[in-house]
C-alpha cells in the first residue's frame, strides 16, 4: 500500500487533500467563488469579456413564475434548465423537443408540464446547490454538438475541460457522454474521459469509472486519435478565463457548437482529479513548472505557447 | 511561514496539555484508570417543587452513618432556606424552612459516602419498641390466621420470616395475604404489610430503604427491605427473595413508613436521587496523604459541577474524540460520509441504544423514511414542506418502533426516541437526492460509510478508559487538537484515493 502511495508521488499524481490544501485553498481566494459558483454570473461576465457562452432564454427567481413557465417556453422547443449553483452536473435538463402539451428530454423520456415545473421549483429551493440555499433557474440554449466527437459518444453533448493554473492551460480532457450517464457528461456519472495532448489537441486513451479504457463503451470505436479543430484558439479561450475570473486553479468546460463554435459552458474553482488517470499523467509536475515560471509569462499568447511546449503526452 | 505557525502552535498546545497531564498523574496522583477508586460515592438527593408566596417546610430524610457506610461529607443547598437537622428514632431529618417562597424551587442534598469495612454488628442491648400496627376487623383476622399459618411452618424468628417473604411474592395469593396487600402489591406495599404482620406476630420489624451505589446513575430507583430484630441485633431481608441480608452496594437511606420528603407549602414535588462514583475524593486522598494541600487544579476543575452537570460533561467531552476520529476517516481514510459531524451524532446515540441495536434500529428508520421519501417524490412538494412532512413521518416511525418493539418485550427498542430525529430526517433527504443523482449503490455505499463510521467512532467513546482520561484529564483533548491541526495540513494521498488511481501506476510499469 505504501509502495503504491510512493509510486504515484513518483508520478506526481496530485490527491484530493493537497489539492485542497495547495490549490484550491491557495490560489482561489474565497471571495472570487460567487463567480464560477453562480452559472448566471459567469455568464454575465464571460458575455462582458467578449467571450461566447450558449445564449441564455430566461432566468426563473421565484416560485411564482414557475407557473408561467410555459409562457417564457413557449417559442423554444428545445433548451436546457440548469440551477444557477448546481455542482457535478446535478439537476441539469436538457428538453430536445416538444410532442403536444409534452417536453421530451434528451433520453427520450416525455415530460408534462408539471413535471417540469416541480424540477424547476426544487430547483429554486435549493435541493441541487451547494449549501441547499435558495437557488435560481436558467433556461439556455441546448448546444448542438459539433460532429467531431459523434462516432465516440453516445448522445448528449461532449465538453472539454481544461485545467487552468495561473493562466496556463496544464491538462485537459474531452468527456464522452455514454449510455451509462445518460446523455450526460460527468463522471461521476459514468461519462467516459479521454486525455487531449495539450500540444497538438489529439485526443489520447480514456478513463471510465476509474478504469483506463481505449474503445468507447456504447459505440465500440477507438477513443484515441481524434484531432480537435482550433485547438489553439479554445486553449486561447480558457487562458483568457483566469483573466475574467482571478481564480489561480480552475476547471474550465467548453462545448464545441456545431454553428457557434466553441462556448464556455460553465467554470469550476475544485474541478475533479479524474483528469489524470485519462491522462495518465500527474498533475504535479506541470503545477510545479508553472509555478516557477508564471512570473515570466506575461498574456494568454506566452502562457498557451508555454502550455504546448511543455505539457505534450510524451513529457 | 505559516507552516511554521502551524507547528508551533500545535507543539505549545502539545505541550501545555501533556505537562498539565503529566502534574496530574506524576505530582497530585490523579488516577490513571478508572479502577481501583471504587469505594467512595457521590450522593445527591434534588428536590424541585412550586411554590405559592407561603411559608414552606422541606423535610427530606437523609442517610446516616452506619457501620457499613460512613458519611464523609455532607452538604446542604438552597437559596435562603433555614436548615436544621434532627436525628430521631434512629432517622435522620434535614428540615429547609423560609417565610416567604414563590416560584421554582430547587433544593440539593449531597453527601460524599465511603464505604468501610463492616464491624461485627455489637448487640443493640434494649429491645426495640413495637409500633402497633392498627390493623382492625378483617385486617386483624386475615394477619392473625396468616401469622397462625406460618408459624405452624417454621421453627423460629428466621425461618418464620422467610416463610412469611415467600408467601408475599407467590404467584397465586392466598386470600389472607391478598386483603392485606390490597389492589397495590409494589415492593415497599410488601414490606410495610410484612413489618405489620411481624408486629402482630410480637416481633419488632422496620422498613428500610435506600438506594444502590452504581458506577452512575442520575436517576437512582429507590429500594426498599426488610430488618428484623432477632437474637439483640438487627437482621435484613430481601423482600423478593427471603434471603437474609442485603447486597452490600446497598445503602440504607432512612427507614419507617414515612414518604423520603414532606412538602407543606407548595406543590408540583418531584424527587430524583442520583449517584455516582467519586473520583474526585478518591484523587483527594490521594493529594492529601501526598505533599501539596488544595490545589487549585481541584477546585476549578470539572469535579468542582453538580453530578447531573458532571454527567452531561462525561458525555460533551466525548464529542472531541469521535471527531477527531472522523477526521482521520474522511480525510485520511476517505470514507465518504452523509453530513460531517452526522456520524458522531449518531454515535452518542448508539450510546443508549447499544451497538447491534442501534444499528438495526437506525437502519429500519432511514430504510423506512427513504422508502416514504421516494413516495413523496410523487406528489411534488416544495422542499421545505417535504423535508418537514418526512420529519413527521420519523417522528411517527420513531413512537410506532418503539411501541412494536415494547409489545415485543425487546426493551432496547424503546431508546430509538434517542436517536437526533432532525439529524435522521436530513440523511435520509440527502440520501434520496443521492440516489435520484448519483444512482443507489452511490447512496447505499454513502449511507454505510456513515454507519461504519458512527459505529467506530461509538466503539471508541465507549470505552472506559477514554471516558475517564477525557474527564479526570480534559487537557489531553489539547494534544488531539494538536493532532487534528496537524492533519489538516496532511496533504498526502487519501486511502481510498490510492484505489482510484491504481489504473494509472498499472498503466506506468
Amino acid at each position: 500500500m505504501f509502495g503504491l502511495a510512493r509510486q504515484l508521488a513518483r508520478m506526481g499524481v496530485l490527491g484530493l487533500n493537497r489539492r485542497n490544501a495547495e490549490y484550491t485553498l491557495r490560489y482561489n481566494p474565497r471571495r472570487l467563488y460567487p463567480l464560477v459558483d453562480d452559472k448566471l454570473a459567469t455568464k454575465q461576465l464571460a458575455q462582458r469579456a467578449g467571450i461566447a457562452v450558449p445564449e441564455l432564454y430566461g432566468v426563473v427567481e421565484e416560485n411564482h413564475q414557475v407557473r408561467s413557465l410555459a409562457e417564457i417556453l413557449e417559442q423554444y422547443s428545445d433548451f436546457v434548465v440548469k440551477p444557477a449553483h448546481g455542482s457535478g452536473g446535478d439537476g441539469i435538463l436538457i428538453i430536445s423537443g416538444r410532442l403536444r402539451q409534452k417536453y421530451r428530454e434528451a433520453n427520450g423520456l416525455l415530460m408534462s408540464r408539471e413535471e417540469l415545473g416541480y424540477h424547476v421549483s426544487n430547483t429554486l429551493s435549493g435541493i441541487y446547490s451547494l449549501g441547499g440555499q435558495p437557488d435560481r433557474a436558467l433556461i439556455e440554449y441546448r448546444v448542438q454538438p459539433d460532429p467531431l466527437f459523434e462516432a465516440i459518444s453516445y448522445q448528449g453533448v461532449p465538453d472539454i475541460r481544461v485545467i487552468v493554473f495561473l493562466g496556463v492551460p496544464v491538462m485537459s480532457m474531452v468527456r464522452l457522454p455514454t449510455r451509462m450517464s445518460g446523455g450526460r457528461a460527468n463522471l461521476h456519472q459514468g461519462a467516459l474521459g479521454a486525455g487531449i495532448d495539450i500540444t497538438n489537441g489529439i485526443t489520447l486513451t480514456a478513463v471510465w469509472r476509474n478504469d483506463i479504457v481505449t474503445e468507447h463503451p456504447d459505440t465500440g470505436n477507438t477513443v484515441a486519435g481524434v484531432k480537435v479543430p482550433g485547438w489553439e484558439t479554445l486553449l486561447r479561450l480558457a487562458s483568457r478565463c483566469y483573466q475574467i475570473t482571478g481564480l489561480g486553479y480552475q476547471g474550465v468546460d467548453i462545448v464545441l457548437d456545431k454553428d457557434k463554435g466553441a462556448l464556455i459552458l460553465e467554470l469550476n474553482a475544485r474541478p475533479g482529479l479524474n483528469i489524470q488517470i485519462a491522462n495518465h499523467s500527474g498533475l504535479l509536475p506541470r503545477l510545479n513548472l508553472v509555478e516557477q515560471n508564471h512570473k515570466r509569462l506575461n498574456g494568454v499568447e506566452e502562457r498557451v505557447a508555454f502550455a504546448q511546449k511543455h505539457f505534450g503526452a510524451s513529457v | 511561514m505559516s507552516r511554521r505557525h502551524l507547528y508551533f502552535l500545535a507543539l505549545s498546545l502539545t505541550l501545555i496539555g501533556l505537562c498539565l497531564f503529566l502534574y496530574k498523574v506524576l505530582v497530585l496522583g490523579f488516577p490513571l484508570t478508572p479502577h481501583g477508586i471504587s469505594d467512595i460515592w457521590n450522593v445527591e438527593a434534588r428536590i424541585t417543587f412550586v411554590a405559592h408566596n407561603k411559608p414552606v417546610k422541606v423535610s427530606l430524610f437523609i442517610p446516616r452513618p452506619t457501620r457499613r457506610f460512613a458519611i464523609v461529607n455532607e452538604n446542604f443547598i438552597s437559596q435562603g432556606y433555614g436548615i436544621t437537622t434532627a436525628t430521631e428514632d434512629g432517622d435522620r431529618q434535614a428540615v429547609w424552612s423560609k417565610r416567604k417562597a414563590r416560584g421554582q424551587q430547587t433544593i440539593y442534598y449531597r453527601a460524599v459516602v465511603r464505604r468501610v469495612s463492616a464491624k461485627k454488628p455489637g448487640p443493640v442491648l434494649r429491645p426495640p419498641e413495637i409500633e402497633n400496627p392498627n390493623f382492625e376487623g378483617p385486617y386483624l383476622a386475615a394477619a392473625q390466621s396468616l401469622i397462625a399459618e406460618i408459624r405452624a411452618r417454621s421453627s423460629d424468628v428466621d425461618t418464620l420470616v422467610k416463610e412469611l417473604i415467600k408467601q408475599l411474592n407467590k404467584p397465586q395469593l392466598d386470600d389472607h395475604i391478598a386483603l392485606l396487600l390490597g389492589k397495590q402489591s409494589s415492593i415497599s406495599r410488601k414490606v410495610k404489610i410484612a413489618v405489620g404482620v411481624l408486629a402482630q406476630a410480637g416481633i419488632p420489624a422496620r422498613v428500610v430503604h435506600g438506594v444502590r451505589l452504581e458506577e452512575q446513575n442520575h436517576n437512582a430507583p429507590l429500594l426498599h427491605w426488610l430488618e428484623v430484630y432477632d437474637e439483640k441485633q438487627w437482621r435484613s431481608y430481601d423482600p423478593i427473595t427471603g434471603e437474609s441480608g442485603v447486597p452490600p452496594d446497598y445503602m440504607p437511606w432512612w427507614q419507617g413508613t414515612q414518604e423520603l420528603v414532606q412538602l407543606r407549602g407548595g406543590d408540583k414535588l418531584q424527587v430524583t436521587l442520583s449517584v455516582n462514583l467519586n473520583q474526585e475524593e478518591a484523587v483527594r486522598a490521594a493529594t492529601e496523604s501526598g505533599r501539596i494541600k488544595s490545589p487549585l487544579l481541584l477546585e476549578f476543575s470539572l469535579f468542582s459541577l453538580p453530578i447531573h452537570t458532571q454527567a452531561v460533561y462525561r458525555i460533551l467531552l466525548l464529542v472531541p474524540v469521535g471527531a477527531f476520529l472522523l477526521v482521520i476517516l474522511r480525510n485520511v481514510v476517505g470514507i465518504k460520509t452523509f453530513g460531517t459531524f452526522m456520524p458522531v451524532l449518531i454515535a452518542l446515540a448508539f450510546r443508549e441504544t447499544q451497538l447491534l441495536w442501534g444499528i438495526v434500529l437506525f437502519s429500519v428508520v432511514v430504510a423506512l423514511g427513504l422508502s416514504i421519501r421516494l413516495y413523496l417524490e410523487h406528489l411534488k412538494l416544495l422542499v421545505v414542506p417535504r423535508l418537514a412532512s418526512v420529519l413527521f413521518v420519523v417522528v411517527l416511525l420513531m413512537a410506532l418502533l418503539s411501541i412494536l418493539t415494547h409489545k415485543l418485550g425487546l426493551e432496547r427498542g424503546l431508546s430509538v426516541a434517542l436517536f437526533p430525529m432532525v439529524i435522521l430526517t436530513m440523511t435520509i433527504e440527502r440520501m434520496s437526492i443521492v440516489w435520484e443523482e448519483r444512482g443507489a449503490t452511490e447512496a447505499l455505499q454513502q449511507g454505510l460509510g456513515s454507519l461504519v463510521v458512527a459505529a467506530l467512532a461509538h466503539l471508541i467513546m465507549t470505552i472506559k478508559q477514554v471516558e475517564h482520561l477525557t474527564f479526570v484529564f480534559p487537557e489531553l483533548l489539547l494534544v488531539l487538537l494538536a493532532g487534528t491541526l496537524l492533519l489538516g495540513r496532511y496533504y498526502g494521498y487519501r486511502l481510498l484515493e490510492l484505489r482510484r488511481f491504481k489504473e494509472l501506476v498499472k498503466g506506468s510499469t
